[in-house]
């Protein structure tokens, strides 16, 4: 038997002994994989990062002597120090999976099955399309929707294609659903549009503030540094209804009503200043609107907040005195906070906060948000959004257009004007204002809010086609389904999380029939007779248009190269020339990008959710993630490993609700209900029920949210609506993943998808709980 | 405790299970995970725990003892082997042996399947897959004296008390550092071995 062991004083690591992710900081220990002999069967080790959430963990994927990607191996990037999550271990598997696209489908009409059809068979129809509806409506009733996990290259593409090969005002993209508000908000305060500072920060800092986000889940491998902070003796403040894995342990965890973050922001702020932590010096320097802000916190006591965010006062006094306290302190977000009818405001109420303690542009003070695709970030940046073209400039400035149209060599009168967002996109579709649709990378029948009116407007366009490598249900109800390639079968730039651009490289070619998104935008253009201005043979001569088109923006790319991205690990934007460092942190220099360098402080009210509450809808519902699957689930659902984790979607209840676990419980909505398996626990608010997104109808949770929308940032209200439970005879099982005719979903990955059961913790089925 | 060992840490646990399908990714075993995740609060809280095999020191390896086949060996290193698929008849008596329920039987390959610390990577100077990827150091591979310089007033447990036998493992766990008792409880005494009365 061993003797007790001596005990060490806990006393927090000294920072400066341990800068951030370099020495003591260490990875799990061992010789770099590249360096082991991981290549004894002839494999290579190709350097890349993961293709799912905005924290973009480096990883090797392990390629065989064939050419073909079969395994993952971990890298001591700086990011994740050889880190992964179940999805990013799993990510490979989608490369050579059998469930993959390999030749374009098509049909004339929905009464029709697919049929698999040539290239030129499927590009001719779409282009006889794109020129009828166009012809016969106008250029704007076509429509393109792109996403944010493609390369930041195809997102420059995407928005240069529907400006000017269709030369149509409705583009948007499924960033819409995850990033607006946080980008609305930082436009509006700071005139630059990324996280603050650094994830390697966050160990420098005293106070970390978490809201809205289920890091342990989202964004897994980000928690090594919330448990490094808290080794270096930082306090943890996470505010979220549900008792997550990181608000388990946290030194305080604000379990609040969904939808009401902004009154609880504003009364901490309203502490802040009644006990005299505010730091006026900070505020005097470097802000305007202060005076108003300050005036319209007086509104929020900690006891009104209390009320409204059914937590108690003292909660909130703590909060304020923690944050306004500490040295370094540092907020970070996501969409619990963001998918709001006020996202832009629960985001500014945080803004509010940091910036009246003066906690910005220092190390280990600052603010950031988390981005959920993982390029949510660099997405957002380069044009494929309604009113934003390259480098951030905007539509709707007589200036940036006719920068844009130099650069482009068009006519400025030939650019389009401002288009709308996603959600309403589909509005208009319903509307037959707009008639013909390009989805490139999203799936919005699982991920738009309301599945009712989204299959309403897509079922009424006229001509439908999608790209994708996996057949959505989105793509499963289109014209003409055009196979691309996935991650690891191209190469091209992203930005996590941090504004960090990184790079992905090629590690097989695609399979016979699979192009590129690139070659097919072009390929698109070109028989539209836009040829000449997308002469683009792959992402490096995109890469190299994007960095001129980008430079002297906030969103300066210009100092970016392919080679110095892989000789850094990555650089954050802006980086105006190829000498320079990139700007990990921003405001150090005290300065914000408006004109007057100010941080211009928004007055921020806070407001009900939209959809009411009634006798009939007591509760409320609230909706996110689990940790084994991603977003709208086309990939994730494909892949053994993550369905027996996590075979199907749940009811979380408290127990005051009666119910068991595995009881059928009925969600219900004023737009639906969902019969789901309850999983209950205490973790979770009595007065709130959650459901997992990632499923399909008649599982998913979005045939129950509101489309509601930001006013500003027109993200929907997908983290509160309205709903009752109540008991039902039998749980729906979950439908399988869509495949192209003749072909059946990977049996082998589907085997658990049909248990009833609810997983064993929100996280998933333990490993004995697995049949 | 081994010197350069796995210590888990359940308090950084978030449940993701990484380590899971890490562990399903070596190649010695490739498809398949030997690593147990339990939610062990169910109803309360989302708190969960993963289990390696903790490589007994005293009294050594009670699998390796009670093997008919001799087939679970135990290397100088102290490393418990999963047992040798040449000798392995699949009997389990590993599986009721083992204190800590860490072996399980490939019931169609007739073999016992059980965590030997990654000795494909360990004896390369790498981490054991789970312990590399584990997104919270819930799982950190290295000595004591490197967990310590890197977590101030850690604590740690390499001994737990099943009744009145202590096992002392090579593998450690991280104990709460104003509750440490020697040794941690690890479970409930045994009451009964083969019908006969034992208390």
């Amino acid at each position: 038997m061993t003797s007790p062991l001596p005990l060490d004083p806990p006393l927090p690591l000294d920072p400066s002994i341990a800068p951030p992710g370099t020495r003591d900081f260490r990875d799990a220990g061992g010789i770099p994989a590249d360096r082991w002999r991981a290549d004894q069967n002839g494999e290579t080790l190709v350097p890349t990062h993961c293709c799912f959430c905005g924290v973009q963990c480096g990883m090797y994927l392990r390629v065989d002597r064939a050419g073909k990607v079969f395994g993952v191996e971990p890298r001591n990037h700086d990011i994740n120090r050889m880190r992964l999550c179940p999805k990013g271990i799993n990510a490979y598997q989608q490369v050579n999976h059998p469930d993959r696209l390999t030749a374009p489908l098509m049909r004339r009409s929905r009464d029709e099955e697919f049929a698999e059809v040539s290239w030129d068979e499927a590009l001719d129809f779409t282009v006889s399309e794109i020129r009828r509806i166009q012809g016969d409506h106008g250029n704007d009733a076509f429509g393109v929707l792109g996403g944010a996990s493609l390369f930041t290259e195809k997102t420059y593409l995407v928005g240069k294609f529907a400006r000017v090969a269709l030369r149509t005002r409705h583009v948007d993209y499924n960033g819409r659903l995850c990033m607006v508000s946080a980008a609305g908000a930082n436009k509006l305060s700071f005139g630059i549009d990324r996280a603050a500072n650094p994830f390697s920060d966050i160990l420098l800092t005293d106070c970390l503030l978490i809201a809205g986000s289920n890091v342990g889940e989202c964004f897994p491998v980000m928690t090594q540094y919330l448990w490094g902070a808290r080794d270096r003796g930082a306090s943890l403040i996470v505010v979220d209804p549900r008792e997550t894995a990181i608000a388990r342990t946290a030194d305080v965890h604000v379990a609040l009503k969904p939808g009401t973050d902004s009154a609880f922001f504003n009364a901490v702020l309203h502490v802040v200043v009644a006990e005299g932590l505010a730091d006026e010096a900070y505020l005097a320097a470097h802000t305007t609107g202060w005076d108003e802000v300050e005036k319209a916190v007086r509104a929020y006591p900690p006891s009104r907040a209390a009320a409204v965010c059914g937590v108690p006062e003292e909660q909130i006094v703590q909060v304020a005195r923690m944050f306004a306290g500490a040295d370094k302190a540092m907020a970070m977000h996501a969409r619990g906070i963001e998918h709001h009818s006020q996202g832009v405001e629960n985001c500014l109420s945080v803004i509010n906060l940091c910036v009246a303690t003066g906690n910005l542009g220092r190390p280990g003070a600052g603010y950031g948000t988390l981005t959920g695709q993982g390029n949510g970030q660099g997405g957002r940046e380069h044009g494929q959004k309604s009113d934003l073209l390259p480098g951030g400039r905007s539509i709707t400035d007589d200036e940036h257009r006719r920068q844009i149209c130099r650069i482009w060599g068009i006519e400025e009168s030939d650019l389009p004007l401002a288009g709308t967002s996603m959600m309403e996109m589909v509005w208009q579709m319903q509307r037959r204002e707009i008639r013909g649709l390009i989805g490139i990378c999203n799936n919005p029948f699982v991920s738009l809010p309301n599945y009712r009116t989204v299959k309403e407007g897509y079922d009424t366009l006229e001509f439908h086609a999608q790209f994708d490598f996996f057949l959505s249900e989105t793509a499963a109800a289109a014209h003409v389904v055009l196979p691309v390639t996935v991650w690891a079968e191209d190469e091209g730039v992203m930005a996590n999380a941090e504004a960090r651009v990184i790079k992905h490289n090629k590690a097989q070619e695609p399979p016979p029939g699979v192009r590129t998104d690139t070659w097919v935008m072009c390929e698109i253009a070109r028989r539209l007779g836009h040829g000449d201005t997308f002469d683009f043979p792959g992402s490096r001569e995109v890469f190299e248009e994007l960095r001129i088109a980008s430079a002297g923006t906030v969103n300066d790319y210009y100092g970016i190269t392919y080679e110095r991205l892989e000789e850094t690990g990555g650089i954050a934007w802006p980086c105006p020339a190829t000498d320079h460092p990139g700007t990990p942190r921003l405001f150090e220099d005290g300065r914000t990008a408006h004109p007057d360098g100010k941080i211009h402080l928004q007055v921020v009210e806070w407001h009900a959710p939209m959809d009411p509450y009634s006798e009939e809808y007591p509760l409320s519902l609230t909706t996110g993630r689990t940790v084994a699957h991603f977003l709208s689930g086309n990939q994730t659902r494909r892949l053994g490993a993550l369905v027996e984790q996590t075979p199907r979607p749940w009811v979380e209840v408290h127990p005051s609700h009666g119910f068991r676990d595995g009881d059928p419980v009925r969600v219900v909505t004023r737009r639906g209900s969902l019969v789901l398996p309850a999983l209950v626990t205490e973790a979770i608010r009595p007065d709130t029920v959650f459901v997992p997104y990632h499923w399909p109808m008649p599982t998913a949770a979005n045939g129950l949210t509101l489309d509601a929308l930001d006013p500003r940032s027109k993200i929907p209200e997908y983290k509160v609506c309205a709903a009752r439970i109540e008991s039902a005879a039998q749980v729906t099982e979950v439908p399988a993943p869509p495949t192209a005719p003749g072909h059946e979903a990977y049996p082998e990955t589907q085997a658990s998808r049909t248990d009833p059961r609810p997983p064993t913790s929100p996280q998933g089925r333990g490993t004995a709980e697995r049949g | 405790m081994m010197g350069r060992t796995i210590f888990i840490d359940p308090g950084r646990c978030i449940g993701c299970q990484a380590c899971v399908s890490a562990c399903r990714e070596c190649d010695s075993h490739r498809g398949k995970s030997m690593i147990h995740l339990d939610y062990t609060d169910t109803g309360r809280s989302v708190a969960s725990l993963p289990t390696v095999c903790m490589h007994c020191e005293d009294p050594v390896a009670p699998c390796a003892e009670v093997c008919p086949a001799d087939a679970i060996l135990v290397t100088a290193d102290g490393v418990v082997q999963q047992a040798d698929t040449s000798r392995c008849i699949g009997c389990a008596n590993c599986v009721n042996a083992c204190p800590f329920g860490v072996p399980k039987i490939d019931l169609q390959a007739k073999l016992q399947m059980k965590c030997n610390l990654c000795y494909d990577r360990t004896a390369y100077g790498l981490a054991p897959m789970c312990a590399t990827v584990c997104p919270t150091g819930a799982l950190f591979y290295g000595t004591l004296e490197e967990l310590q310089a890197e977590r101030p007033g850690v604590q740690v447990a390499d001994s737990f008390a099943f009744g009145d036998v202590v096992v002392s493992t090579g593998v450690a766990m991280v104990v709460p550092a104003d509750k440490v008792r020697w040794p941690v409880p690890g479970g409930l005494p045994v009451v009964e071995v083969n019908g006969v009365d034992v208390r």
